[in-house]
């Protein structure tokens, strides 16, 4: 006569199941979490890839340091500095309207409102960042070139200034929301110690608040700069697009995410023209890389520093 | 076995107390001549502080006399912080907090709208339970209040900043590094800073929320050796759940109770604090310090 098995040896069966199921769950976590990988070196490959000929023929020195861009002329001339100084024209002025506003606003979110205006502020720009960018490219177009053209008494409002001054809003949701993280992360141990030593509020805010966040709202900037430079059609609609190389900011320019738009439906697959684009998107992606990369840095050291 | 508890105190009385010293009244007479009133001197009556509508205290009557130790104890939750907080207004910072009854700071109205919160707490200073530096170096921490009061002159804040860490007794571990990050000091250190910073504003009063709970044992003996010193030019109020520390620290305890969660706590018994803990009038007072709860 047999002794009947006891709960656990009945159990066992199960427990053995339960395992191989949590070795799949596991295994297909594992394989996300590297997918994000991947497909960034997948990325970077394609891009190489397809600009090896770029780089053969016209050459990633003459490319970088050429100030003439004329793609469709015999020979092309593939001087990309035009395009990336259009960019870095329009992202400047971006950065000049979106860090003062974003960071102010950010301050005043995290330091001086209740709680009710706090979540109705934050889910608004929420709603700030989901609105199509070509709609921001309309209201460009209707409101901000006309107002630039009459300011600054013009022949046209196309020009790097509205591109800039509609590109700043639209990374204004980027600036707040991630400035006003860093805000809301000091600890209130800090504010009260400064407000008890008979300290107002604003007093408080900018001698210890800001400065204690400063390296989360440095971080804020360059990612809100990371999404200015990478917008594309915002600027192919408010800039004019003349790639010439820009000397003020009243002038027409051309961005470097607006050459491949515009460009990309009329070339030749494979061709030298296609393969030029390419590595002008591989100039792209290793400046925005390089900007999120420090933004990344910088916030994790301000994670750090409060881990105490 | 109560009595162990009172270390060397002898010559620790409140000011004015019948066994006080001939030489210590003599003192106290210079110093009323100098300054006609000693400043620096709490009056409380029917205080009484809600959370919403969560009335968390009620009816307390207390008076601090000028340059003396008072310790507010009791146990978890009976609103001692919370009255701490009364005294210098921050719990106005809160939000959500009404305090009622009166209470004055040298005969004058704190709570009243002729009181500029921030003018106050440049009065009575305080002390958090956690160091709580600010990120920048040891100087500028010890001159942060100063400068708020618009001290801008170098040799003047330079000779705060030293005769506020020689109150806090950190000089002589900083003075060769007072442009160190305040966040390389030891928790002891820190604290000791923030000391400092609260003397640099010269104020009447300094509150402390359990100065010494996160500290170790030999930076707890400093804190300590700290207000024993301090006494002479502030006055100090502590909230301390460190019953060997009050009656080590303090002339006068205040024994808080919150005898039910649905009830407000009341001030049970404020008293003489070797009278308090050889033989209070109360036998809450008497079993809460004898450890039977809390």
């Amino acid at each position: 006569m047999s002794i009947p098995p006891s709960h656990g040896e009945r159990r066992r069966g199960r427990t053995t199941m339960r395992r191989a199921a949590e070795g799949v769950v596991l295994a297909f976590i594992y394989v996300c979490g590297w997918l994000a990988i991947i497909i960034l070196a997948a990325i970077a490959l394609f891009l190489i890839l397809n600009s090896v000929r770029a780089l053969n023929e016209a050459g990633l020195g003459s490319m970088l340091s050429g100030t003439a861009w004329y793609p469709t002329s015999n020979p092309g001339k593939f001087g990309m500095l035009p395009l990336i100084l259009g960019s870095l024209l329009v992202t400047a002025v971006a950065l000049v309207v979106s860090v003062p506003l974003g960071v102010a606003a950010a301050v005043f979110i995290s330091e001086f409102s209740g709680t009710g205006v706090k979540d109705i502020m934050k889910s608004i720009i929420e709603f700030m960042a989901a609105v199509p960018s070509v709609v921001y490219g309309l209201i460009g177009v209707a409101v901000v070139i006309p107002l630039v053209k009459d300011v600054f008494a013009l022949n046209s409002g196309m020009t790097a200034l509205a591109g800039g001054i509609v590109l700043g809003v639209m990374s204004l949701p980027t600036v707040i929301s991630i400035s006003e993280d860093a805000l809301h992360a000091v600890p209130f141990d800090l504010r009260q110690g400064s407000a008890a030593l008979g300290n107002t509020r604003w007093q408080t805010t900018y001698k210890v608040t800001i400065p204690a966040a400063s390296s989360g709202i440095f971080a804020a900037v360059m990612l809100g700069l990371g999404r200015a430079i990478g917008e594309t059609m915002a600027v192919l609609m408010l800039t004019g697009n003349a790639a010439i190389m820009p000397t003020s900011v009243l002038e027409s320019v051309r961005t470097m995410t607006g050459t491949i738009a515009a460009e990309m439906g009329e070339v030749v697959q494979g061709g030298l023209h296609y393969s030029v684009l390419f590595a002008v998107g591989l100039v792209l992606f290793v400046i925005t890389f390089a900007i999120n990369l420090a933004a990344d840095l910088v916030l994790e050291g301000q994670r750090k520093r409060w881990r105490r | 076995m109560v009595t162990a508890l009172l270390l060397e105190r002898e010559g620790a009385a409140p000011l004015g107390a019948p066994h006080m010293h001939v030489r210590e009244a003599a003192e106290v007479a210079t110093r009323d001549e100098a300054s006609s009133t000693i400043r620096g001197s709490f009056s409380l009556t029917g205080v009484s502080v809600a959370y919403g509508r969560d009335q968390v205290i009620e009816g307390v009557d207390m008076e601090i006399p000028p340059r003396s130790v008072t310790a507010l104890i009791g146990p978890s939750g009976c609103g001692k912080s919370t009255l701490l907080r009364c005294l210098n207004r921050m719990n106005d910072e809160l939000g959500n907090v009404t305090v009622g009854g009166r209470i004055t700071l040298d005969g004058v109205d704190i709570m009243g709208k002729a009181m500029d919160p921030v003018e106050l707490r440049m009065r009575v200073g305080q002390v958090f339970q956690r160091p709580n530096p600010f990120p920048m170096s040891i100087y500028d921490n010890v001159a942060y209040g100063p400068r708020t009061q618009g001290i801008r002159r170098k040799a003047e804040l330079d000779a705060l900043v030293e005769e506020s860490l020689k109150g806090s007794a950190l000089w002589d571990e900083v003075k060769k590094s007072l442009k160190k990050h305040a966040f390389e000091l030891s928790g002891g250190q820190q604290q000791r800073l923030c000391i400092a910073r609260a003397l640099a504003t010269k104020p009447e009063v300094i509150l402390m929320d359990e100065p010494a709970s996160a500290l170790d044992p030999i930076s707890t003996q400093q804190i300590e050796d700290t207000i024993a010193k301090l006494k002479d030019s502030v006055t100090i109020v502590i909230v301390t759940h460190n019953m060997q520390q009050a009656a080590r620290i303090s002339d006068q305890t205040a024994f808080m109770l919150r005898e039910s969660l649905e009830a407000p706590a009341h001030l049970i018994e404020i008293g003489d604090t070797k009278k308090m803990f050889t033989n209070p009038d109360d036998p809450r007072t008497e079993s809460y310090i004898t450890g039977r709860f809390g």
